[in-house]
């Protein structure tokens, strides 16, 4: 039995000087650490999109209000979108993706380490253009400084005519810039998952969130690069005289919506994916039992990254396309939700069984559970084109893809954190402190986001800075401003106990979880170099095999 | 729930996994490949909808012979690599600084057919819709042409200096995958400007 | 317990989410401020409704069987501590189940595109009958063009159309158009939504079936006032209809005593985007103001149609639209007080 962690006490590190440390940390290559990087930079680009979005909900607390001037809110819903799509969730499920690929697969890095650097600071350069902005920029007639076109930038609104000054193009490079750092990590997942898997480790011996990722990078590089390239178009528009998307040359907004929404809708999958992939995880170790369906899950992700290509024109339903294409996109978009229900059904079918464990990363994970369905529900709602002649471009949409990415991906995250955190600092986050994250952000969230629905229903579009009384949507919007104060608070108490716990949690070990996973069998954290000797395994669950000699995973697969 | 250590069976399998310089540059030719289907469906969907200004058929002249050029690059720089994995250094070399020619001629005959329409023909990136999506299109293309010359020039470098054996030939096919997708957008920016948008 | 509270909470949920569509349906449009898409007062609306009723049943229904498979294994499957840390049944998966779960979810899709693709085509695809009103609605920042071509008026902001009878159906057929950014034509109670794209001409319809005043706005993020390019449609009966036809065909009304204020308008840059009919001003950049006190506001709905806003209007726009197209027009009080004077004649 050979030793495969090299293990040294706490006390024998010398402490190191600060200046080293933080160079060590702005050089390196190494993929946990990068991991960490791409982690709470998110974090920090977290908390400011969030101050956007209060500021938005303080000023449609009540009709007519004038918190801040119809130019900042314009700034404010651009900044907030862009922001949370770019600089918080793509990065952070990079960042776990970086850091838990490669001690998931067995290996040592990923592929290409210093890639994996330039990526992340090419990202990191994205969030840092897009706020300068704020300082550099002007806007619609010269008015103001941040980007104010909305996260979609809609041709022709995003053209030199209607949105002179550089603000625009702000965020045209920003995102241009971070889509190309995208691209880079998305090419190293690939190759690290594809050439760098530990022997024994077939492909369908992988864990699923191995797998999950590799569909996700490979989404990656098809649905990023069509933004890149409209971004591109509109530079050269904007800068070269170009008419890619100038109507008055021919030109067709249309054509830039296309394009848009071709990255747009790939994307929202790219972001839930990894999600599922913690789901994947987590539910099976808080069940005691293997994911249910294993081969069925992969075969469903691999579905639905197929499937996602062709939706996109579902944002479009209201643009005036044809009878036959408003029913292509309908009836894709309706088969999407096969493959994801099946995924929910599966999770379902995990814990169904088992002997649950209500930790807190559990408690996230059953929460999503219950706000997919719903948010997948609705979208099945605005997949039927009619309702979504009356629901598109209303706060019920808002509302929709809010469930998703905060009711959905935000809960899975906080439990990867909840999972994950005792793998990365070698600490227990406070369960505590989690209880109380975990209800108030459970309580704001459904108070704004359950809420949200019916002023959409009631008539109220988006991206307004205002509303007229006797519309019926005053009070339903003092709710849900209500409601973001308090998961404000939550986003506290999480950021606190990942501070307390940093100093003051429970020692980890290994593998507080009894879990089943490759990185588990090392320490936590890990050393640099993960793995003293390189792994051999012969089963999806490689540590239940060793600690259930008598009944290994091997036996049956 | 101590550091205590762990180990796995010992399962003996021949193991053998794909290249990661292969598979990234796959990758890479998989997300470049997206860019440009954007750039050619521009470029096909607003055919004939130009408002002002001059049409394909009016100003373009099918490059044959640079198009030949580019073409045969992917077989010099095939053979090439070819070569260095037999250790035929002296071949190796003359077939990739051929390679490198090709690719400088077809780059300038680019110049010459743009210098050629703006002077002309008055058709600039500005002038009309076909303008715009042409030189975008073509331009796109030798902006991946110019990398990849920069790149087989750095190789040359190196090769000349004595310093690329059979150890690098990995590498250098590598970089050949790159070449041979450039050549193979080259097709269909071909076919679509020359062949059908005429 | 910890998971007794869990199903408290999600219980709670699912009431107060099954409770929301009643919230959600308000009666009538009449009173002129309800927009809710479920009290629809046109067969589009209603069309629409109706679909939306069937898909939230059956995505209710959907929602309630897999929140109670969630509940029960949340509650059933629940660890506890006289286990004795054995582990559970190592159940892998089951090919059934899986099969079961996908077919049913399949023949569902096929159920709703079903009946979805039946109401697309006949939204979209309804031709336009003998006795229909044509309107052109031209988007501009922040507010709307309407034309009638075949009756020869131009107006802006309030649309005013025919109601109509199911039996001899009277609808009005819209062209969308812009001139600049995209915007969205979206009065709940009467139609769904649909664009207004520059270079991308849309068509809509609605045969509103009661009279009275709907409101709606724009739905497509246009620019800084976005917010405030409300809509006004008034549904009237035939002969009211007429009777506005009419009084908007005439050219302006010539007031002898407005003669001042209308020296102001043609002499300052006014006429350059405003029109007047039958008078030299024919600026098309802003709305046409030939009838302008026929309207119940101004700056699309931003502000009502008195003496006090129109001259804030003119004086300041930024004071009640900033951001608006429109310039202040740096008159002295003299000028200023006449041209409203003229504006309050154009009846």
């Amino acid at each position: 039995m050979s030793s495969n962690v090299i293990t040294v006490p706490v006390g024998q590190i010398e402490a190191r000087p600060w200046v080293d440390e933080l160079h060590q940390w702005l050089t390196t290559v190494d993929h946990k650490r990068l991991g960490i990087l791409y982690i709470v930079s998110a974090l920090l680009f977290l908390v400011i999109g969030g101050v956007e979005a209060l500021i938005i909900r303080v000023q449609l607390m009540h009709s007519h209000n004038n918190f801040v001037s119809p130019e900042v809110f314009n700034r404010m819903f651009t900044m907030h979108g862009t922001t949370m799509i770019f600089f918080v969730a793509m990065p952070v499920l990079f960042g776990f993706a970086n850091y838990l690929v490669p001690l998931m697969i067995g290996a040592r890095d990923m592929a290409f380490p210093r890639l994996n650097a330039f990526s992340f600071w090419l990202s990191f350069l994205g969030g840092l253009l897009l706020y300068f902005s704020f300082l550099g920029g002007s806007g619609l007639y010269g008015a103001g400084n941040a980007p104010d076109v909305g996260w979609w930038s809609y041709a022709p609104l995003g053209a030199r005519a209607f949105s002179p000054g550089h603000s625009s193009d702000y965020w045209t490079l920003a995102l241009l810039v971070s889509g190309f750092g995208s691209i880079g990590t998305a090419i190293n997942i690939i190759a690290t998952i594809l050439c760098l898997r530990c022997p024994g480790m077939k492909l369908n011996r992988m864990p699923l969130l191995a797998w999950l990722n590799l569909v996700m990078a490979g989404m990656v590089l098809l649905a990023i690069t069509p933004l890149s390239a409209a971004q591109i178009m509109l530079l050269i528009d904007r800068y070269l005289g170009g008419h890619f998307f100038d109507t008055q040359a021919g030109g067709s907004a249309v054509l830039w919506m296309h394009f848009f929404w071709i990255f747009g809708h790939p994307e929202v999958y790219i972001l839930i994916i990894p999600c599922f992939a913690f789901m994947s995880e987590i539910i099976p170790v808080f069940s005691r039992k293997p994911i249910f369906g294993y081969p069925v899950m992969v075969a469903a992700t691999v579905c639905i990254a197929f499937v996602s290509l062709s939706v996109w024109a579902h944002h479009m339903f209201t643009i005036g396309m044809s009878s036959y294409a408003n029913s292509f996109f309908t009836l894709t978009t309706m088969v999407i939700a096969v493959p994801t229900g099946i995924k929910i059904f599966n999770w379902i079918g995990t814990m169904w069984g088992g002997k649950i464990q209500f930790k807190t990363a559990m408690l996230f994970s059953i929460a999503f559970l219950f706000q997919f369905l719903i948010a997948g529900l609705t979208g099945v709602m605005m997949a039927c084109s009619p309702f979504d002649w009356q629901l598109s471009l209303s706060y019920f949409v808002v509302a929709h893809f809010h469930y998703v990415i905060v009711g959905g991906i935000l809960f899975a995250l906080f439990g990867a954190f909840y999972y994950w955190y005792p793998k990365m600092t070698g600490r227990m986050l406070s369960e505590r402190l989690g209880r109380w994250h975990f209800w108030l952000f459970l309580i704001g969230f459904h108070l704004t986001f359950d809420v949200m629905h019916i002023p959409g229903i009631l008539g109220m579009p988006r991206r307004i800075y205002t509303y007229e009384p006797g519309r019926g949507w005053d009070t339903l919007n003092l709710i849900v401003s209500i409601g973001a104060f308090i998961q404000a608070i939550a986003i506290l108490v999480f950021v606190a106990n990942l501070i307390i716990s940093y100093f003051k949690g429970a020692e980890a070990g290994n593998d507080p979880w009894d879990a089943w996973t490759l990185e588990w069998s090392v320490s936590s954290p890990p050393p640099a170099y993960n793995f003293a000797t390189v792994p051999t395994v012969s089963s999806r669950r490689p540590l239940w095999d060793l600690k259930h000699p008598e009944d290994p995973d091997s036996r049956y697969e | 729930m101590s550091a205590a250590t762990t180990s796995f069976p010992n399962t003996p399998e021949a193991w053998d996994l794909p290249s990661r310089g292969k598979v990234a540059m796959a990758g890479l030719i998989i997300a470049e490949s997206a860019i440009f289907t954007i750039f050619v469906v521009a470029y096909l969907f607003y055919l004939g909808k130009s408002i002002t200004g001059p049409t394909p058929s009016e100003v373009l002249e099918t490059p044959i012979f640079y198009t030949i050029c580019l073409l045969s690059s992917s077989l010099t720089i095939h053979f090439a690599a070819k070569c260095l994995a037999r250790s035929i250094t002296f071949a190796f070399l003359g077939l990739w600084l051929l390679t490198i020619t090709l690719g400088g001629l077809f780059l300038y005959g680019t110049a010459r057919e743009w210098h050629r329409l703006i002077y002309d023909h008055g058709l600039t990136i500005s002038t009309n819709l076909f303008g715009t999506t042409y030189y975008s299109l073509v331009g796109l293309h030798a902006f991946h042409v110019t990398a990849g010359l920069i790149m087989l020039a750095i190789v040359a470098v190196f090769g000349l200096t004595g310093r690329v054996g059979v150890k690098q030939s990995g590498r250098i096919e590598v970089l050949s995958m790159y070449w041979h997708f450039v050549d193979a957008v080259w097709v269909v920016v071909f076919t679509v400007v020359y062949v059908l948008g005429r | 317990m910890k998971s007794s509270l869990e199903c408290g909470w999600q219980i709670a949920l699912l009431l107060f989410w099954s409770a929301s569509p009643l919230w959600a349906a308000e009666p009538g449009g009449s009173t002129g401020q309800g927009t809710s898409i479920f009290s629809p007062a046109s067969t589009p609306a209603k069309s629409i409704a109706d679909v939306s009723v069937f898909v939230l049943v059956i995505t209710g229904i959907i929602f309630l069987v897999v929140f109670a498979l969630l509940l029960y294994s949340v509650v059933r499957f629940r660890g506890r501590a006289t286990d004795g840390g054995r582990e559970p049944a190592q159940v892998y998966g089951s090919m059934q189940i899986e099969l079961a779960w996908t077919i049913i979810p399949i023949l569902i899709v096929v159920v709703l595109f079903l009946a979805t693709a039946r109401v697309i085509h006949a939204v979209q695809d309804a031709p336009e009958p003998a006795g229909a009103l044509d309107v052109i609605a031209i988007g501009h920042q922040y507010w709307w063009e309407f034309r009638y071509p075949k009756l020869g008026i131009v107006t802006a902001n309030e649309l005013h159309i025919p109601v109509s009878d199911p039996d001899h159906p009277t609808p009005t057929f819209l062209q969308l158009l812009s001139v600049d950014t995209d915007h969205s034509f979206w009065v709940p109670e009467l139609a769904g939504k649909t664009d207004l794209i520059p270079n991308h001409p849309n068509r809509m319809w609605m045969d509103p079936q009661r009279t009275g005043v709907f409101m709606g706005q724009c739905a497509q993020y246009c620019g800084t006032q976005h917010a405030k390019m409300l809509l006004r449609v008034s549904v009237e009966r035939a002969d009211d209809f007429g009777a506005w036809v009419h009084a908007q065909q005439k050219p302006a009304v010539e007031d002898a005593g407005a003669i001042a204020g209308r020296q102001v308008f043609e002499h300052n840059a006014c006429m350059n985007c405003h029109a007047v009919g039958g008078t030299p001003a024919d600026g098309r950049f802003g709305p046409d103001l030939t009838h302008l006190m026929s309207r119940a506001t101004i700056a699309a709905g931003a502000a009502e149609n008195t003496h006090d806003n129109l001259r804030l209007w003119i004086q300041n726009p930024s004071a009640i639209k900033p951001g608006s197209l429109m310039p202040a027009m740096q008159l002295s009080d003299a000028d200023l007080d006449a041209v409203v004077s003229y504006m309050e004649t154009l009846h």
